[in-house]
C-alpha cells in the first residue's frame, strides 16, 4: 500500500534554518544540511528545502546548500524560493534536488509550470501555493484566495480554480499552505487541504499548522491530503519523525517504516 | 568503472551520488567506448519514454545497449531506463521500445479518484524470487517511485518483485540474466535502495551463487 509522505520543511536564511510564525520572528534552528541528515536518518519521507530570503533579495538559490543536502540524503528532496526561471530549475536539478518548487513565480507567469514539465517533466515541478481564508465569494468561489510573495499580496484568484490550471499546465504536485494556520501548531486547515486534493488528480501535500502526530492523521484521512509537511513541532525537539511515523501507524495511518 | 548512461532524459546526479557514497567509481556518460568498456551499466531515467528513445536514437546508444545486455556485464535499469527496456509502451501515443524484455508498459487507470496519477511515494514491494541484488533485503521493504505507466511482463518469470497500487499488481523489479531493472527509484530509496546499489556494485551479473559485499548491513 502507498504509505503517507511524512516530509520536514526546512525554511533557509543565510544557510541556517529558521522558524518563525507567519514568516515573522524566525529563530535560528541550525545548518540545513545537518538538520537535513539528522531528519533522514530518523526515517522521514522526503524533505523540502525553502531557501526563503532568494526571491526577496534577488539572488539565486545557494546552489552549494542544495549540493550539501543532496549528499547527505538518499530520499527525494524539493528546492523553492528563488527560483525565477528555467536555468535556476535547471541548476537546483542539476545540484541533486528531485522536485523544484514555484509558487508566486507560477502566478506571475503560470506558463513556467509547463515549460518546467516539458524540460524535466511534471513529476519535478511542484506548485506551492498559500491560500488565505476571503469572503470574496464572487471572485473567490471556493472561499479561499491565493496569496503571494510570502502571504504578503492578494492576488484575487481562487485556490481550488489555480489549482485546476496549474495541474492542466503540467504540475506534479501541489503543495497547500495555508496562511491561516501556518506556524500555529493548531492543526492544518483541513478545508482547503479537502477541496484542493478532491479537486485535482495529482498528489497534494498538505502544509502549515502540524502540533501533533493527530493533526497529520486528519490531514491524511479528512484532508485526503497524500503527504504532509512538517516544521516546528519537530524543530522543537518535541516529536522524532520515528515518534510521528509510531503514533500515525497506532491510528489506522500507512507509513513507511522508518530506519 | 560504473558507466551511468546520459541519454538526455533527466537528472542523473542522485544516481551518481549513491554511488559515490558506496565509495563506487562511476562516470556519467553518452560515450559509447566508454559505456561498452564500463565493468557495469547503469541505465537511469526520468521523463517520458518518447522522448527517451528518440534520444537513445539520436545518441546512436542502441547497438551499445544491447551489446551490453547480451554480453555478461551487470546491467540495471531505473525507472523510464526500465520501462524502455520493453517492446512497447502506452505512452506519448504509443511508443515503441527496445524489446529486450517481452512485455508492455501501461498508463495507471485509476477508478478511486484517491489513487492519485502518478503513483508517488513509498510502497511496499513483495519479493517473488530471490536475486542478488536483493540480498540483505527485507520482503515488502518500502521503494521510492514516482511514475504513471508500469511495466507488465509478458514472460512472468522476469518478474522478481511486485507493488499493489490503483487495484493492480504490477512488476517493481524485472530481470534476466545480467539484466536487472527497477520501476522505483533506488538511489533515492534511503537505506534499502543503497543496499541494492550496493548489491549491485558487487555482483557478477549471473543469478547465483551470491556475490560478497561491501559490507553494509541487512535492511
Amino acid at each position: 500500500m502507498l504509505t503517507r509522505r511524512i516530509i520536514p520543511c526546512l525554511d533557509v536564511i543565510n544557510r541556517r534554518v529558521t522558524k518563525g510564525v507567519k514568516f515573522k520572528n524566525n529563530v535560528d534552528l541550525g545548518d540545513p544540511v545537518e538538520l537535513a541528515a539528522r531528519y533522514y536518518e530518523q526515517g522521514c519521507d522526503e524533505l523540502v528545502v525553502y531557501d526563503i530570503t532568494a526571491s526577496a533579495e534577488h539572488r539565486p538559490i545557494d546552489i552549494d546548500m542544495v549540493r550539501g543536502v543532496a549528499r547527505a540524503v538518499r530520499i527525494p528532496f524539493a528546492v523553492g524560493g528563488g527560483i525565477s526561471c528555467l536555468e535556476d530549475m535547471s541548476r537546483v536539478l542539476l545540484a541533486g534536488a528531485e522536485k523544484v518548487s514555484v509558487n508566486s513565480l507560477a502566478v506571475k507567469n503560470p506558463t513556467i509550470i509547463a515549460e518546467g514539465a516539458r524540460a524535466f517533466g511534471a513529476q519535478c515541478i511542484v506548485l506551492g501555493m498559500d491560500p488565505v481564508r476571503t469572503d470574496d465569494q464572487a471572485r473567490c468561489p471556493s472561499g479561499y484566495e491565493i496569496t503571494t510573495r510570502g502571504f504578503r499580496e492578494r492576488t484575487g484568484l481562487d485556490a481550488v480554480e489555480w489549482a485546476r490550471r496549474a495541474e492542466g499546465f503540467g504540475a506534479g504536485e501541489i503543495v497547500v499552505n495555508s496562511v491561516d494556520a501556518d506556524g500555529t501548531r493548531q492543526g492544518f486547515e483541513l478545508t482547503i487541504t479537502r477541496l484542493i486534493a478532491d479537486a485535482v488528480r495529482i498528489p497534494v501535500v498538505a502544509s502549515g499548522g502540524a502540533g501533533c502526530s493527530r493533526h497529520l492523521r486528519d490531514a491524511f484521512v479528512e484532508g485526503h491530503a497524500d503527504a504532509a509537511i512538517v516544521a516546528g513541532m519537530i524543530h522543537s525537539g518535541e516529536y522524532t519523525i520515528g515518534r510521528i511515523k509510531a503514533e500515525l501507524a497506532a491510528d489506522g495511518v500507512p507509513v513507511r517504516k522508518s530506519a | 568503472m560504473i558507466a551511468i548512461i546520459d541519454y538526455k532524459a533527466g537528472n542523473l546526479t542522485s544516481v551518481k551520488l549513491a554511488f559515490d557514497a558506496l565509495g563506487q567509481a562511476n562516470v556519467i556518460t553518452s560515450d559509447p567506448a566508454v559505456i561498452l568498456a564500463a565493468e557495469r551499466v547503469v541505465f537511469p531515467g526520468v521523463g517520458a519514454a518518447g522522448s527517451a528513445m528518440r534520444n537513445i536514437k539520436e545518441l546512436n546508444l542502441i547497438p551499445v545497449l544491447r551489446s551490453v545486455i547480451a554480453s555478461e556485464r551487470p546491467f540495471l535499469g531505473i525507472c523510464v531506463g526500465t520501462q524502455i527496456l520493453f517492446d512497447f509502451s502506452e505512452e506519448d501515443e504509443g511508443t515503441p521500445c527496445l524489446g529486450v524484455l517481452p512485455g508492455c508498459v501501461k498508463l495507471f487507470r485509476p477508478s478511486d479518484p484517491r489513487d492519485k496519477v502518478p503513483h508517488m511515494g513509498w510502497n511496499q514491494m513483495s519479493i517473488q524470487r530471490r536475486h542478488p541484488l536483493l540480498q540483505g533485503v527485507a520482503d515488502n521493504s518500502d521503494f521510492y517511485f514516482v511514475h504513471s505507466y508500469y511495466p507488465e511482463p509478458a514472460d512472468t518469470t522476469d518478474i522478481i518483485g511486485t507493488t499493489d497500487y490503483a487495484n493492480v499488481k504490477f512488476a517493481a523489479m524485472v530481470g534476466r540474466r545480467n539484466m536487472a531493472a527497477t520501476q522505483f527509484h533506488v538511489e533515492k530509496s534511503g537505506r534499502v535502495g543503497l543496499k541494492v546499489l550496493e548489491n549491485f556494485a558487487c555482483w557478477n551479473g549471473t543469478l547465483n551463487p551470491e556475490c560478497s559485499t561491501l559490507g553494509l548491513p541487512p535492511c
